[in-house]
């Protein structure tokens, strides 16, 4: 049972509570619970990183030792009550040279593997495949680049842990936090590059498994990479704050073998062709719009189209969602530039946006009765 | 010393203060309050993260915390409590009849409660207060940033005037000042630090001035600084701000340095070992906090060449600052050592601030960086160098100075009580830290995976009760004015040295109008 859980009981008392925090609760949670270490993760380098973490660490903690223990035993042993009468010597310029050189020797130690290190983690030359991660507030989205000069296939990674487990009114489950509607897919064994940018705000990509962080800046693409060894689902955050939900947008990464990587891809490409003469009802349309809103909108314009007052703005009854249809899909395509309204139309595909769009329309009493079809989207874009 | 130059009378005395004690004590009851300000956000903080879920805030309004507790702590709190401990002790450290450009004195004081108004205003704006973090990184700051960021970076700018000013006080006072005899390499190490820290103040603020002049250009007049579409640069806004923020962390705890310096030989009954040697390591370490501020940017994507550069720079402090470190231990060692609540605190400070030197050791090598960077375990890292460095130190200074500033003595039980369940509280709060920031939980988030809900709760306790101590510091303090013994030796400490201990206690409203003469 999560020691937090304790707090609903109704039998709380802080003193027991902590006691048994500390005994029963302990051994009856599984291990990474009380996990206090860096993971050397599923890469070659991220044991490399690790064991030099682990040298760095015990030469701190001989250092810390030797001197703490002449610390500790100064005050001790040169306590008043134990009558001692003050020695007057006040410097020794030999004794300043020696832990002048001392200490600047053992970082020379420690210089030489962590430069050695560091060098590895900037070679991200002959990668065997490349993916373009793009920051937005507060999503990522992947994108496969076919090197052979066919279509790149994309998608976005949304948190997928539902509002109620988040507001406590439903039990949080085994990953909390931690879980996405589609992960980033890899093949293992191979070396794979990472092209990290963002659409808005600084973001950072962050899988400690993959031992891979690395800022997502807005115009610019850094480098990354990872040659994952284990086939397995790995976890992690956005590591820069970017705004109100930096906390909610989670980095998976589903790490797969090289054949059903390929199966998936190629499965992933077909299905992403979208029918452009699909026209649908507005009921239809409104039941796929909530989705798709709520998904991709309603983090900033609130599920309930409110918005927040001036921070974000709202919806329901805005001049936009209930004036012109033109403008209404310029803004949601093409963004507001200046502020935090991104442009979806890179994001978003076609029959997505048109949802989003006729929902905007006609929900919280905006009914304005306009169906915004695929097609229009696409002649919008023409 | 005539009759007719006492303080004024009531308000007057206060608004019109050109007298170093009271604005010194001025300084240091605001920055006490701005103390209880941050340190409530950071009640919340740490109440919303007692548990995973969200229980008490808003994402938005965990963020307008994270951002005002840093914030309120480093410009409202911690900085203006070393100006005001400079304030009262450096005239009465150099022999100096006050400072020595008073007015000016009044203006830098008078300046934080304005700009601290204007900081905290911003909670009551529509779009609510500054939400992008103490380090404000563009374009979250800029584009994305609320309505009243604009208050924040005029609030910003009276900030680094009054810092400014005082800096500039500070330094004509000490050279121009000082007691007949008291040579540059005869000066209490406090002042020292002091002299060094203004010269990185001078320095530095005018860095941070211009980074949120750039985003005032950004925001309202169309320029794009720090935006890549019109030609700018995001990181570019990092560079600035750490030029700034870099020195700014040894502004703080410089002066810290200094308190620590004077307690440690009064309660060795031993005289400073090696003080030549700490006034050079402490210029070497503001020279060197100059030139390594990407340390802090290693994620953001520096060519290698950066990357290394900064690392061998960075891991180069660690010679002055251990040089430091093992003065303090030799002045120790051989002592007659006693331990009144300030050395308590004093040693606290030695040994909790080395800890997190070494962690910070760690964080300077760049390849592991790359695994703590903006995790806990930098959180972990800043609170064991700044609460427990300066905060610590802060605490011992107050109350290794309090009986010559208001002529009582502090309750010696209640004084150890405090420091021993801050000490307890403050472990509790961050050693937990060091764990789930290495276990992969990033900072500044509002709510957290499973996996990290035991140590969280842990760390929340321990802050609940190192904010309690805090209340009963305000408690001993007010008990040591109202009830305190009478303390009217002059020398107060047994082994205390420095011309502060030659004047009567409580130190007389002037002081030294003809100077001593220094040996």
């Amino acid at each position: 049972m999560y020691l937090s859980n304790w707090l609903k009981k109704p039998t709380f008392r802080p003193t027991a509570f902590m006691l048994s925090a500390l005994s029963t609760n302990a051994i009856a949670a599984p291990t990474d619970r009380w996990e206090i270490n860096l993971s050397p993760g599923v890469t070659a380098l991220g044991q490399e990183v690790f064991d030099l973490h682990m040298i760095i660490f015990w030469i701190c903690v001989v250092i810390g030792v030797v001197v703490f223990g002449i610390m500790g035993y100064v005050l001790i042993a040169h306590r008043k009550s134990t009558g001692r009468v003050p020695m007057t010597f006040h410097e020794s310029t030999k004794v300043e040279i020696a832990w002048t050189i001392v200490p600047a020797l053992i970082l020379i130690v420690m210089v030489m593997p962590a430069t050695k290190t560091m060098i590895k983690v900037y070679d991200t030359s002959e990668a065997e495949l490349d993916v373009l991660i793009t920051g937005y507030q507060w999503k990522w989205k992947y994108e496969y680049i076919d090197k052979d000069g066919g279509e790149n296939y994309s998608f976005m990674s949304i948190l997928s842990t539902p509002q109620a487990q988040i507001d406590g009114t439903e039990p949080k489950g085994d990953n909390y936090l931690l879980e996405v509607d589609e992960p980033l897919v890899l093949p293992v064994d191979t070396k794979t590059r990472f092209l990290l940018t963002a659409a808005d705000v600084i973001h950072a990509w962050w899988v400690p498994a993959l031992a891979v962080k690395k800022d997502a800046v807005p115009g610019f693409i850094n480098e990354a990479w990872a040659t994952p060894t284990v086939i397995g689902t790995y976890r992690g955050q956005c590591a820069e704050l970017c705004g109100k939900d930096h906390g909610f947008m989670p980095t998976v990464v589903e790490v797969v073998s090289k054949e059903d990587f390929k199966v998936w891809l190629a499965s992933k490409k077909e299905g992403s062709i979208i029918n452009v003469d699909e026209k649908l009802s507005l009921e239809d349309m409104m039941a796929k719009g909530k989705t798709a809103y709520d998904k991709n909108c309603a983090a900033c314009h609130m599920v309930t189209g409110t918005g927040i007052p001036n921070v974000f703005p709202a919806l329901a009854g805005s001049a936009i969602a209930i004036g012109d249809v033109k403008g209404h899909i310029d803004i949601v395509l093409n963004g507001k530039p200046g502020t935090a309204m991104g442009a979806y139309g890179a994001q978003l595909k076609a029959d997505d946006l048109a949802a989003i769009i006729t929902y905007e329309r006609n929900a919280w009493g905006n009914d304005t009765g306009d169906v915004v079809q695929t097609l229009d989207i696409i002649n919008f874009k023409k | 010393m005539s009759e007719h130059h006492g303080p004024a009378k009531g308000i007057k005395r206060w608004l019109f203060a050109t007298n170093h004690k009271d604005i010194g004590t001025m300084y240091l009851w605001f920055s006490f309050a701005m103390f209880f300000v941050g340190g409530s956000f950071a009640m919340v903080i740490r109440a919303e993260l007692f548990q995973p879920g969200l229980q008490l805030v808003d994402p938005q309004f965990f963020n307008q915390m994270t951002t005002m507790h840093g914030l309120v702590m480093v410009f409202g709190a911690v900085m203006p409590a070393f100006v005001g401990l400079a304030n009262w002790l450096i005239p009465m450290m150099i022999g100096a009849p006050d400072m020595a450009l008073p007015r000016m004195n009044n203006l830098s004081f008078w300046l934080l409660p304005v700009a601290v108004t204007m900081l905290i205003s911003t909670f009551f704006m529509e779009g609510g207060a500054p939400a992008f973090g103490w380090t404000f990184y563009a374009p979250l700051s800029t584009t994305y940033a609320p309505p009243s960021t604009t208050f924040f970076i005029f609030g910003i700018h009276i900030l680094g005037a009054s810092s400014i000013m005082g800096s500039i006080n500070i330094l004509a006072t000490v050279m121009n000042l000082r007691a007949p005899g008291m040579t540059y390499m005869k000066l209490p190490l406090f002042v020292w630090t002091w002299i060094i820290t203004a010269f990185l103040l001078i320095a530095a603020m005018p860095v941070l001035a211009g980074a949120v002049t750039m985003m005032l250009m950004d925001i309202h007049f169309g320029t794009s600084f720090f935006s890549a579409a019109g030609g700018g640069d995001p990181v570019l806004f990092q560079h600035i701000f750490w030029f700034f923020g870099h020195p700014e962390v040894y502004i703080i705890i410089l002066p810290a340095f200094g308190v620590i310096s004077e307690i440690i030989p009064t309660f060795s009954r031993k005289p400073l070992f090696g003080y030549t040697s700490m006034v050079y390591a402490t210029a070497s370490i503001a020279f060197l906090s100059f030139i390594v501020w990407a340390h802090h940017m290693h994620t953001s994507g520096m060519p290698l060449a950066g990357e290394l550069y900064f690392m061998y720079a960075t891991m180069l402090i660690a010679v002055p600052t251990g040089v430091k470190v093992f003065n303090w231990i030799a002045t120790m060692f051989g002592g007659a050592l006693t331990f009144e609540t300030p050395m308590l605190f004093s040693i606290a400070t030695v040994f909790l601030f080395s800890m997190g030197g070494l962690t910070g050791l760690m964080l300077a090598i760049a390849p592991i960086d790359f695994a703590y960077q903006e995790s806990y375990f930098v959180v972990a890292h800043f609170h064991y160098t700044m609460v427990a460095g300066a905060i610590f130190s802060m605490t011992a200074g107050i109350y290794y100075w309090m009986p010559k500033w208001t002529g009582k003595m502090y309750n010696e039980t209640l004084g150890k009580a405090h420091f021993w369940i801050a000490f307890v509280g403050f472990n509790l709060t961050f050693f937990p830290q060091h764990f789930v920031g290495l276990a992969g939980m990033p900072r500044r988030i509002p709510d957290y995976a499973l996996q990290f809900a035991d140590f969280n709760m842990i760390s929340s306790m321990g802050a609940f009760i190192y904010g309690g101590a805090q209340l009963f510091f305000l408690f001993i303090i007010l008990h040591t004015i109202v009830k305190g013994k009478k303390n009217t030796d002059e020398k107060t400490w047994e082994g205390a040295h420095g011309l502060e201990w030659t004047i009567p206690s409580p130190a007389p409203f002037h002081t030294f109008t003809t100077p001593p003469t220094v040996k």
